[in-house]
């Protein structure tokens, strides 16, 4: 038994050193809620049957989302071109298919994982040394060039037409793909859950907490010892490989990509849902994409610039009023009704 | 006091300019092990330059700084604090939304090379959490662990960035002006507990306040526009006329 | 003469290499002039506030349709809607940043990003819903189309104006920032904020009157752009990249680095383009990152 259980149980007096443990040491416990959103995730495959292909999307994107919360929420870099990284996820996947005939979509994944991490591990070593203005000058540059690059070996790539028409053998060997989605809407959901606990766990670990310090102080922790640009570039290459999957996920479950996937408004997309979710959070990321995706696919049928407006509209108000995005909003609602709580 | 062995920290001709402005001017200086060291002078002589320059913020422009004799000098901060050398900082650097026993257990955490593990959760780790509570005990502080930093009286606050550097078990230890505003209600909780600290750590105060000066040093370097003035005991600096020009005639309190 | 490509010399005598140079510096020049003058004012507002401020584009957009608006629907001579767009939008900004900005001065980058990106993108919904999404051209008054005969060659004439019109304004901001009590303080608050306030600065007040000069500015950036790039309500978006490119490689709250900045990237872009037709968007963003890379702070810029 550790010392620390010892001490809780034989000196009771010792109450604020027992709590103290006791938050530390069951942090990470899994709460009972946490099943919410998976068994909701499962119960929208019964009750929408014929809304399976827009589902799988959605779970793309909380995918892409929870990429994201990694880096910014829990690191704090701001990143105004993460759609990089979804992207070189998306082509590898159609590309392989393309011209290596690959057209097992889970090792796609790990392929186009590897692709994005390689991205990622690169772009960080060179950008992560810089904050504020020039890190975001940066990390829009890069994106828009990898665009470029794109547009460059149109040959190559689909230019701008994209890559259509791609095709992937039966997932695990039996399951075919079906016109609505089904089959698409149990891998998507299946990738997200292992990937989301592998984030938990992260997020969890003493390399969790030093991302924590990094994003509080980062002075503080280069006087601590940190070694921390080795830990942003870690946790930004992990960010990136997450972020190459959800889009190989985007290319397998749409059989098409274009460069579009690299746009500015997919790099700003995925921020407004983070944030209106709430950073931070892990859970934040499902909130906030499927408001983001649901509100989308309403308001763009209506009409693109109502859809413009709103998503303005939500980044502004939530930044004026609901800083720590709707689960944040949520809390503080909690801990009103429920006075007395521990922070 | 004799120099048999290798002094915990040197500091050889140190300098250090931005352009035409030199901030640090060919200063020398040894800690021997168990050192109680003050470094005082007026406003912008240049003493957090100095502990900047020995933390590693600051690169000098030339000079050596050696660390039980090693060269440390081209060695980026981290690295530095990793073979011994912790600060505080002037106005504090803590976690602030973060509880007062996270700031410590990373401290901790790195000490212990435990700080990169991506996989066992942060709570698993015992030993960490036993370390860093005791450190909160030694300086009175386990019944705030579970309070949020920014939510601490700015008193307990400093208690808490002493704690994170000596959660470093530091060789060196470097204090710059540990009980700058703090009221003064508070300050003789800071007094007691640098008044505590392990005989054998060799520690530089940086001090604006007299009184704590002579209490607590056993040797005291005055620093002016960036290079050393003079060098002695406190009775020493206490007789020197040219130190007493310095501070503008101030007489020091209880002389 | 009237007539004759572009890139030939009316009488032939011109080297065409020489020739080429020349209509890239030309070009550039043009295209670095109208940099220069919408992210002058994004470049001193954030050297003074450290507010990154991303709706910048949207009001170059907004001062390009008013210009439009103001010459098409109520028959205002082009000069007169230049000048026009600059006092109002300058005075619509200061709306602006009393209601939202001033709210966020304190807040993290990341909130100043998401709010003002939220801006734009409400402003480029309203424009396209009230202007539609086509891009707008310009009826410019006679004597501004056409060539310009120069030193055995032509130059379009438009572009000599822009060149002529940042020129004059280069002029009057130097005046303005280094001769004067205002651009005095201006930079002196720049230099160091705190400083300045403990001198009785009124750095508040003093960055409202230089937001609302700058985003007058970039109003009359908008308009001079017409002729050159048209005009869509996207432009707010699809030229921040530029803006904040030359901001960042200039250096905060420096007029010099600004300028510097615009002419290298200005050049740099126009160059690339000539040269490989098809990568030639790839050079300034290359050329951006390789002085970033090497001076994060930019050219002019401080720590």
């Amino acid at each position: 038994m550790a010392a620390s259980d010892a001490i809780a149980a034989a000196v009771p007096a010792s109450d604020a050193r027992a709590r103290a443990i006791a938050f530390l040491a069951t942090r990470h416990r899994l709460r009972l809620w946490e099943a919410l959103p998976w068994l909701i995730a499962v119960a929208a495959f019964f009750i929408f049957p014929d809304r399976m292909l827009f589902g799988s999307q959605v779970l793309v994107m909380v995918l892409f989302a929870l990429s994201l919360d990694l880096i910014l929420g829990f690191a704090g870099i701001v990143s105004l071109g993460h759609a990089a990284f979804f992207g070189v996820g998306a082509y590898t996947a159609a590309l392989i298919m393309l011209h290596w005939n690959w057209q097992e979509p889970v090792s796609g994944l790990l392929a186009a994982a590897a692709a994005a991490a390689v991205a990622g591990a690169a772009s960080g070593w060179l950008l992560l040394r810089y904050r504020g203005l020039t890190l975001l000058v940066l990390t829009l540059a890069t994106t828009i060039m990898l665009q470029e690059l794109g547009n460059l070996l149109r040959d190559f790539t689909g230019g701008y037409d994209g890559l259509p028409g791609l095709t992937y053998t039966p997932l695990l060997g039996r399951f075919d793909y079906d016109l609505f989605g089904h089959v698409y809407y149990l891998y998507v959901l299946a990738v997200l859950f292992v990937l989301f606990f592998v984030v938990r766990q992260i997020v969890h670990s003493p390399f969790g907490q030093t991302l924590a310090g990094i994003r509080e102080n980062v002075a503080r922790m280069h006087a601590v010892g940190s070694p921390v640009h080795a830990r942003l570039l870690t946790v930004y290459t992990i960010s990136a490989a997450i972020a190459g999957v959800a889009g190989a996920l985007f290319t397998q479950t749409n059989t098409y990509v274009t460069l579009g996937v690299f746009d500015f408004d997919n790099s700003a997309g995925v921020m407004v849902m983070l944030i209106l979710g709430g950073a931070g959070r892990l859970y934040g990321a499902f909130v906030g994409a499927v408001i983001y995706m649901v509100l989308q696919d309403n308001l763009s049928k209506a009409s693109p610039q109502y859809w413009q407006f709103a998503v303005g509209l939500m980044l502004v108000l939530t930044v004026l009023f609901a800083r720590r995005g709707l689960l944040g909003l949520i809390e503080d609602v909690a801990r009103s009704l429920l006075p007395g709580r521990r922070p | 006091m004799t120099q048999a062995m290798t002094a915990a920290l040197e500091i050889r001709n140190l300098n250090k300019s931005f352009g035409a402005l030199a901030v640090a001017r060919d200063i020398a200086l040894a800690l021997p092990k168990g050192a109680r060291h003050a470094l005082i002078g007026p406003n912008g002589a240049g003493k957090t330059t100095l502990v900047n320059l020995i933390t590693g913020v600051l690169r000098p422009s030339a000079g050596q700084i050696l660390l039980d004799g090693q060269d440390i000098t081209s060695l980026p901060q981290a690295a530095r604090t990793r073979r011994g050398i912790a600060r505080t900082f002037q106005i504090n650097q803590l976690f602030r939304g973060l509880t007062v026993l996270e700031n410590v257990y990373l401290a901790v955490a790195e000490r212990m090379r435990v700080a990169h593990r991506l996989w066992r959760p942060a709570g698993a780790e015992r030993e960490v959490i036993d370390q860093a509570l005791a450190q909160l005990e030694a300086l009175r502080l386990a019944d705030d662990a579970l309070k949020i930093v920014r939510e601490l009286p700015y008193g307990r606050q400093r208690l808490v960035e002493i704690a994170i550097a000596l959660a470093q078990h530091p060789r060196v230890l470097l204090l710059d002006e540990p009980a700058a505003g703090v009221p003064s209600s508070e300050s003789h909780l800071i007094l007691d507990v640098i008044g505590a600290l392990d005989p054998d750590i060799a520690i530089l105060i940086i001090e604006h306040d007299m009184d704590v000066v002579f209490r607590f040093a056993a040797r005291i370097t005055v620093l002016v526009a960036g290079a050393v003035l003079t060098e002695g005991s406190p009775q020493e600096i206490r007789a020197d006329a040219r130190v007493r020009a310095v501070y503008l005639g101030e007489e020091f309190p209880h002389g | 003469m009237l007539g004759m490509p572009r890139n030939v010399g009316s009488w032939g005598t011109i080297p065409p290499v020489e020739n080429i140079v020349i209509s890239i510096l030309f070009e550039g020049l043009a295209y670095a002039m109208f940099l220069f003058i919408v992210s002058v004012g994004l470049s001193v507002t954030m050297g003074l506030m450290g507010f990154v401020n991303l709706a910048h584009g949207a009001f170059a957009m907004a001062g390009g349709y008013l210009v439009l608006t103001a010459m098409g629907d109520f028959g205002v001579p082009f000069f007169l809607a230049l000048l026009l767009t600059f006092i109002v939008v300058g005075a619509v900004s200061v709306v602006f940043e009393r209601l939202f900005y001033a709210r966020l001065y304190k807040a993290t980058e990341l909130e100043q990003v998401l709010l003002t990106i939220g801006l734009a993108y409400m402003a480029i919904a309203t424009y396209t819903y009230f202007y539609g999404p086509r891009p707008q051209t310009i009826h410019l008054p006679e004597y501004l189309t056409g060539q310009l005969g120069f030193a055995a060659r032509t130059f379009p004439t438009y572009r000599v104006f822009v060149i002529a019109v940042g020129c004059a304004l280069i002029a009057v901001l130097w005046y303005g920032f280094e001769r004067t009590n205002l651009g005095a303080r201006i930079r002196a608050a720049v230099d160091n904020r705190r400083m300045a306030q403990s001198i009785g600065i009124n750095v508040d007040r003093l960055f409202t009157l230089t937001f609302a000069i700058g985003s007058g500015l970039a109003a009359l950036g908008g308009g001079l752009a017409i002729e050159m790039f048209g005009l869509t309500p996207s432009f707010a978006v699809l030229y921040l990249v530029f803006f904040l490119l030359v901001v960042a490689v200039g250096g905060l709250g420096s007029l010099k680095g600004t300028l510097l900045a615009a002419i290298l990237l200005g050049v740099c872009d126009t160059a690339g383009k000539y040269v490989y037709a098809g990568a030639g968007g790839f050079f300034i963003y290359a050329v951006a990152m390789l002085i970033l890379l090497i001076r994060p702070a930019g050219l002019y810029g401080r720590e």
